[in-house]
């Protein structure tokens, strides 16, 4: 023993918490400069680039690109048959969200209030379950029962209910031939493979509504429907819209489930694919590419604007 | 005269938990009535089957002579002021306060102009475009019973209310709702484990013991003639006397109590101690006290201030006021 007070440092481990401990930001920094670097330059670069990309524009006759800044890309984003690609994947991208949301809820609900102890679990592996699996082997198993000699219309036959069926693929625009040439069921696997994204968040959302405050809202004489307006939705808002950023940008950018399972027609994940790759029209592309990252800022934009985060 | 809220009988079972094991009570219409008990002792139980959170598992619950049994909460003329208060925090303070009203479809202007009021009553008038967020704590209880006052309540029920407070607030927030109390004339049925808020600010007491109720009365024969040793021993800090101790201080020969400020030091006669260890309070000092020639005879005493605590060891002997010692029921 000493009569220190203090001891000098013992090898590098001392050392350096020497420095760490007299420059706590210098910990931060070496902590974070890892993944700065890579979204800074990988990722915030190669968006840099597309953007960059988008401002070009493509010489009609040589098909080259033009390295000169222009506007004239995006103006051929609005001829009709352009636009039509964003119309059709934004109302996609709108109505699986809405689909989400409400299929998300009951289930979301019922994990945060009432399931405990092993249903919890079972709750967290059923929701997580679907992602465990390969998302092309998803895509095409659900081509398989959507098709016309696929199960569902086997079991429509079984039990009498065909003209239910035929009646909701007569809807004209969403329906078609059969559910996997139809955009119903390019909506049915759009929203079977983005869900697990908007129950969890929806279920954490809903797990910090303390129960007191739903008894405070039934003692003060709201029936259930008014406490499920008036306190849990608006209390749910965040972890929807975390939930919807999800379900809303992963449709967006999606090029392969409509590709295996709808009509022909193209989204606009599509449209950058065959857009880059055989038409060699990386200026469009990439204006294109530039569209859901317009569309998810608007949303975000009004979701604030209408309240949406209040309650974080 | 009816009872605001009565009690028939009422049990509430959870699994083979009796929470609530055959309450009688009843809460006379206008008064300030305490649900005193340790925890778990049922009496949050029974201010939840009031408003219709939990349903007996047997017996009646009348509110105002109406059995209401199978009346959900939404239906019923009672307000709870919650625990952990339950703003809403979406919600700035007065839509929180015109909540009542906006579910019963009070036009806009008039449930505002209302939550104003009542936020004025509770001294927070100000404050009607804060969000819950931005208040203390004493100021969201304010709101928490201004929100349960704005539907006018036939009763008003109070969880705990004082708990998360500081002691300062605590105490004029006493007061407060005493006041309050007495000028609105409803009748308020808190529920508290400390017994100071409940003597302090209550007419009627019941204390509750292991589902069932242990005594009920005014705070005065509540603190002065426990009728257990349960209540003795929970409310303040009674001696509880075995009847050879009960019977040396001149008492019955039975289990009986005796409050510590009520037993003096004496110069001759009296019963013979020794002295234990002091206790300096503030507003007095608590001596222990050993009766000479008895294993279980401590008895606690309070002297007045400026009296000097004897040296422990010193002999010293000992004087129940008049009146003092009660006997209680059953025992050991």
């Amino acid at each position: 023993m000493t009569d220190l007070a203090t001891h000098p440092p013992r090898g590098l481990g001392d050392r350096l918490t020497d420095i760490f401990w007299r420059r706590p930001n210098l910990l931060l920094l070496l902590l974070l400069a890892p993944p700065l670097l890579w979204l800074g330059v990988v990722y915030l670069g190669s968006l840099f680039a597309l953007l960059l990309q988008s401002f070009y524009s493509i010489d009609e006759f040589s098909g080259l690109v033009v390295h000169e800044f222009t506007l004239k890309t995006y103006l051929e984003l609005l001829r009709p048959s352009n636009f039509d690609v964003i119309l059709r994947t934004v109302a996609m991208a709108a109505a699986v969200t809405v689909g989400c949301v409400i299929i998300a809820f009951p289930i979301a609900y019922y994990a945060a209030r009432y399931a405990r102890g092993k249903w919890k679990a079972a709750f967290y592996l059923g929701a997580m379950l679907p992602l465990w699996s390969s998302y092309l082997v998803k895509v095409y198993a659900w081509k398989l029962i959507l098709a016309k000699e696929g199960i569902i219309t086997w079991a429509a036959e079984g039990i009498g209910a065909s003209a239910i069926l035929n009646a909701i693929l007569a809807i004209p625009v969403i329906g078609g031939n059969s559910l996997s040439t139809s955009y119903i069921g390019t909506w049915i696997v759009f929203v079977y493979v983005w869900i697990p994204y908007m129950i969890l968040p929806m279920q954490a959302s809903l797990e910090r509504v303390p129960v007191s405050m739903l008894e405070a809202s039934s003692d003060l004489g709201a029936s259930a429907g008014q406490t499920l307006r008036s306190v849990i939705l608006p209390l749910a808002l965040p972890g929807v819209i975390a939930g919807s950023i999800f379900t809303f940008s992963l449709t967006l950018g999606d090029y392969i489930i409509p590709q295996i399972v709808g009509t022909s027609r193209l989204f606009i994940g599509q449209a950058v694919y065959t857009l880059q790759g055989t038409a060699g029209n990386i200026p469009l592309a990439a204006a294109f590419a530039v569209v859901p990252i317009v569309v998810m800022l608007v949303y975000l934009a009004v979701a604030k604007r209408l309240g949406a985060f209040d309650a974080l | 005269m009816t009872s605001a809220v009565e009690f028939r009988g009422v049990s509430r079972h959870f699994g083979s938990v009796r929470a609530v094991d055959g309450v009688n009570l009843s809460i006379a219409e206008g008064s300030f009535f305490a649900m005193l008990g340790p925890s778990g002792s049922g009496k949050t139980t029974c201010l939840r089957l009031i408003s219709g959170f939990e349903a007996p598992t047997s017996g009646e619950i009348r509110i105002f002579g109406e059995n209401s049994g199978n009346v959900p909460p939404n239906r019923r003329n009672v307000n709870t002021v919650f625990q952990d208060y339950a703003l809403f925090p979406h919600m700035n303070v007065r839509d929180n306060v015109a909540y009542g009203l906006m579910v019963r479809g009070v036009d806009k202007r008039s449930r505002h102009a209302r939550a104003d009021e009542m936020l004025a009553l509770v001294k927070l008038d100000a404050y009607g475009d804060r969000k819950p967020g931005q208040l203390s704590g004493g100021q969201r209880q304010r709101v928490a019973l201004a929100r349960a006052l704005v539907n006018e309540p036939k009763v008003l029920l109070l969880d705990e209310p004082l708990g998360a407070l500081d002691l300062k607030l605590r105490e004029a927030m006493q007061d407060e709702l005493k006041a309050l109390q007495r000028r609105l004339g409803i009748t308020f049925v808190f529920v508290t484990h400390d017994q100071g808020e409940a003597l302090s600010m209550a007419d009627q007491v019941a204390v509750f013991a292991n589902g069932k109720v242990a005594q009920v009365g005014s705070p005065a024969e509540i603190y002065e003639r426990p009728a257990t040793r349960f209540v003795a021993d929970f409310v303040g800090s009674s001696n509880v006397l075995p009847p050879e101790v009960s019977r040396r201080f001149g008492g019955p020969d039975a289990w009986s109590s005796l409050r510590p400020e009520q037993v003096r030091l004496v110069t001759s006669g009296g019963v013979a101690a020794v002295a234990g260890t002091a206790r300096y309070l503030g507003a007095g000092t608590r001596l222990i006290a050993h009766l000479d020639g008895l294993a279980d005879g401590e008895v606690s005493l309070i002297l007045p201030p400026g009296v000097a605590a004897p040296a422990p060891g010193t002999a010293i002997a000992l004087e129940a006021m008049p009146g003092a010692i009660h006997a209680m029921a059953g025992t050991a």
